[in-house]
Order: structure tokens, then sequence, then C-alpha cells
């Protein structure tokens, strides 16, 4: 058996370094030494880093004709047809504005009030646009490369939006370009709340894109179709209020602990090109803020303490042992 | 091997990259089940023809690349080619005269080997998905095994690559 595996077809390698077995052998045990530390998560961040210099330009090659066709359609769309997409989207703009306006003074309210309870105010955010690369990676996980990387402050966990909501965070960056998992694949999972009455639970991904499962509403649960999931910020990834999705089909089942509820994302998840990278408005990540803890528990906090007062109150004095 | 033209390293890499864009390729969702694993196809001719110069170790090498590019566990693919390498360049000698149609059935068992491997990976770092599909790409890798046959052949004879 072993005399197979010995390559004996050219003499002049014959007898020059290890065989193919003890060299497969050898890298075989490298790579589950690498499938392991990677999998504890970032151990290797470094070599995937190393790696993406080399497979960034795949990516962008492999993207190349897909962008090139669509700067080609831009410069040779007509007339009318550039001239109707600009009254569509003067219209659109306006629409916009005119929103925005009262989402302002809204805003401007929502501060006082928070002033009033003395719960932190929360900030804007700093938005950044990005184009996703047109690359399959795999049919079975939903992930996307996006062409903003490390150069431009992008950060693993970073959230990724789109116009319509959430569309995902980014798993790992690379110098120019970052990659990034759904909210509808299979391993992922996201903190949300019922935008109607702040019912919070957990979105997970189901590997279908157009699905997500929220598993963990006993049948008693206060949800209804139509019920819009917005992110509740607890989890300390995604920024508080951005919708994820509509609750599609709620079934009670007797006898079950936890209905089965499924909602449809409201990004446009398999469609999307342009989408948007989200930091605070001071430009740092969402997980390293300071004051990023659930907001409820803030809320209590500032309840049952006096300010200033950062330890929590019921801890019993410890020095009594030894003395 | 010294004497060996540049340009035959050359189409092995090209070979390999085109191999490795044709895995990311963006395809309709349904055809992307059917994706067959191009850089499994290309290494399996490559160790057939060549095995003195492409051998496990390009195979290890290829496949590191290749799970950077698809943002799969660092090594999986690394190691299910470094396999799929060792058994090729096991059994080069009596696959390389066999018939096309006999060979299609061997690449037909590596491809089997390799995603079980890829499987096993999967399985043990709790990513297994959507069993049913998985044996779509061994099927249609042994459909596209003659076409890859022919037309690496004929590279490898334009750029003397031996």
């Amino acid at each position: 058996m072993a005399s197979a595996f010995s390559n004996t077809r050219n003499p002049k390698l014959f007898g020059t370094g290890p065989s193919p077995l003890i060299r497969a052998g050898m890298l075989a045990l490298l790579s589950i030494v690498i499938i392991a530390l990677d999998h504890r998560e970032g151990h290797l961040d470094r070599a995937r880093q190393a790696l993406s210099v080399l497979t960034y330009p795949i990516q962008l090659m492999v993207d190349l004709p897909h962008s090139a066709l669509e700067r080609a359609s831009e410069s040779l769309a007509t007339r009318e047809y550039l001239l109707r997409e600009n009254r569509v989207l003067q219209e659109r703009q306006l629409e916009l504005s005119a929103r925005t306006q009262r989402l302002e003074s809204l805003e401007a309210e929502n501060e006082r009030l928070r002033e009033l309870l003395q719960s932190g105010a929360r900030v804007g955010e700093r938005i950044l646009a990005a184009e996703l690369l047109q690359v399959d990676l795999d049919p079975f996980r939903h992930r996307v490369v996006v062409d903003k990387g490390s150069r431009d402050a992008v950060y693993p966990g970073q959230p990724l939006l789109d116009a319509d909501g959430v569309m995902g965070q980014v798993t790992h960056t690379g110098l120019f370009g970052a990659e990034a998992i759904l909210i509808t694949d299979p391993s992922h999972a996201i903190p949300v709340e019922v935008n109607r009455n702040g019912l919070r639970t957990i979105a997970l991904g189901t590997g279908d894109i157009t699905r997500l499962d929220l598993p963990y509403l006993p049948n008693s649960a206060d949800i209804r179709p139509g019920d819009l999931l917005v992110t509740s910020g607890l989890g300390m990834r995604f920024p508080r209020g951005y919708p994820v999705g509509t609750v599609t089909d709620v079934r009670r089942r007797p006898g079950e602990t936890f209905a089965a509820i499924h909602a449809e994302p409201t990004a446009a998840l398999n469609r999307s090109r342009e989408v948007l990278l989200v930091w605070r408005a001071d430009g740092t990540p969402f997980e390293r803020d300071p004051l990023g803890e659930p907001p409820l528990q803030r809320d209590m906090r500032d309840e049952e303490s006096l300010p200033g007062d950062d330890s929590p109150p019921p801890v019993p004095p410890e020095e009594p042992v030894d003395e | 091997m010294s004497d060996q033209p540049a340009q035959g390293r050359w189409a092995i890499m090209l070979s390999l990259l085109a191999a490795l864009m044709l895995n990311i390729w963006p395809l309709p969702e349904m055809a992307q089940l059917l994706r067959p694993d191009w850089v499994a196809l290309v290494l399996i001719y490559w160790i057939l023809a060549i095995p003195h110069r492409v051998n496990v170790g390009t195979a290890w090498l290829a496949g590191l690349v290749l799970d950077a590019l698809t943002g799969s566990v660092l090594g999986q693919h690394a190691l299910a080619l470094a396999v799929l390498a060792l058994l090729v360049s096991g059994i080069h000698l009596r696959v390389r005269v066999f018939p096309v149609w006999q060979q299609a059935i061997t690449v037909m068992a590596l491809l089997t080997v390799y995603e079980v491997i890829l499987l096993m990976v999967e399985g043990a770092t709790g990513q297994l998905h959507n069993l049913e599909w998985r044996w779509a790409p061994v099927l249609t890798g042994t459909l596209f095994w003659p076409w890859v046959l022919f037309l690496l052949r004929f590279l490898r004879r334009r750029f003397n690559v031996a």
C-alpha cells in the first residue's frame, strides 16, 4: 500500500524529501491545528488579513465584469431615461427631507425627555457608504464581501445596513475589503424588539434569505403578523432602533412551550448593492462603547442608586473574614 | 527541472487562479448549488499529469487561499485538498491510462472523499446545514471532468509543461 504512495516516476526526485504520504500527514495535522485555532475565534485574524492581500484582488477581478457592465449601462442610458430617473429621485428627495424635518424635532424632544429621566442621551451615528462585490462565497452560508476594509476603519462586528434595514455585521476585515455575515445566515442571531410594545426577543437566521426565525417567544406573547421588529441595542453590536424585519406569521401551538413565529427581513438582502457601515457619531465602534450597556439596566440603576454611585448597593461587606 | 521554461509555471498558476475565480463567480441561486469544485478538478488534472511539480503542498496552499477566499474555517479546504492530492498521487500511474469515462468515475470517487472531509470539518465546527444538496457538486464535477481534461491537456501541450 505504501509503495503506491511513493513517487517513482521521476528519478530526480526519488529519495529527496519526505514521501507524499508523510508530507500529507504533516499538512493534515497542521490543517487540523489551524481549523481548531481559527474556530476558537480570533487567533488567526492576522493570518486571514495577510491572506486577504491575495484574495481581495481575486474577488475584485470576479466583480469587474459586473461593475464594468453597470458603468457601461450608465453611460449608454438614453437622455429620456436619465431625465425620468432624475425626476423620480428629486420627488423622493423632497419627500424624504420633509420627513426628516419632523424627525429632527422629534429627536430633540426625545433628548429633552431623556434628560428629564436622567438617562444618557443617544447621539447620532456616522455612516459610510460601501458597495458589495458580486461574488458567491458559499451557497449554504450567507456571506458577502464589501469594498471597504480596515483602511476605512471598518472593524469586525460592525453593523451593516441598507436603505431599508439591518443587513448583517462584519466578520473579518482585510486592508481594502471586509467580509460580512447576513442576518439570515443560519449561524447568526440578532437581538430585536417589537416596535409596537417593546417586547424583546432574538431573531435567528434560517438559511433562507427571505426568512427569520423567532423561536423564543411563549404562546402568550403579544405579537402578531405585521409587527415591525427593530434592533433592541442589547448585545452591544447593533445600534438601537433600526428596522430588522416584519412578522409574517405567528402560530401558537398549544402544548408547546414556544410559539412558531417567522419574520421577513426589511433589508433587500439579495438585491442591495449599495450598503451602509455605521459607527458612533465620534467614529468609535459600538461594542467598545463605555455607555453601551443595555439601556434597560442603566435606567434601572439610575432609579435605585444615588448619582455618582457606581457600585451596586446590595453587595454585603466582606471584611470580617480574617480580622 | 531547472531547464523548464518559465511559462510552464505560469500555465499552472493561471489555471489555478481561473479555478479560484470560477469558485466564487456569481451565479443564479439554483446554479450555485450545482457549482462544481473547480479547484479540486484542476488540481486532480495537474497531479495526474505532472505529480513531480504539482503535489500535496501545492494543493494545501491552494486550499488555504480558497478558505480565505470563501470565508470558511481556515484549513478546511486545505485539509480536504491535501488528502485529495495524496490519493491522486497514489493512483496517478493507473488513472492516467484509463479511458475518459473510467477517469470520470475515479474523479467522482475522489470528489466524494473531498466532500466528506469538508462535511466532517463543518460538523466538527458546528456549521452543518443543507445536507440534501451537498452531493450535487460531486455529480457536476464528474460531468465537467472530460472538458477540464481536454482544456488543460491542450494548455499543457501548448505551453509545453512537463
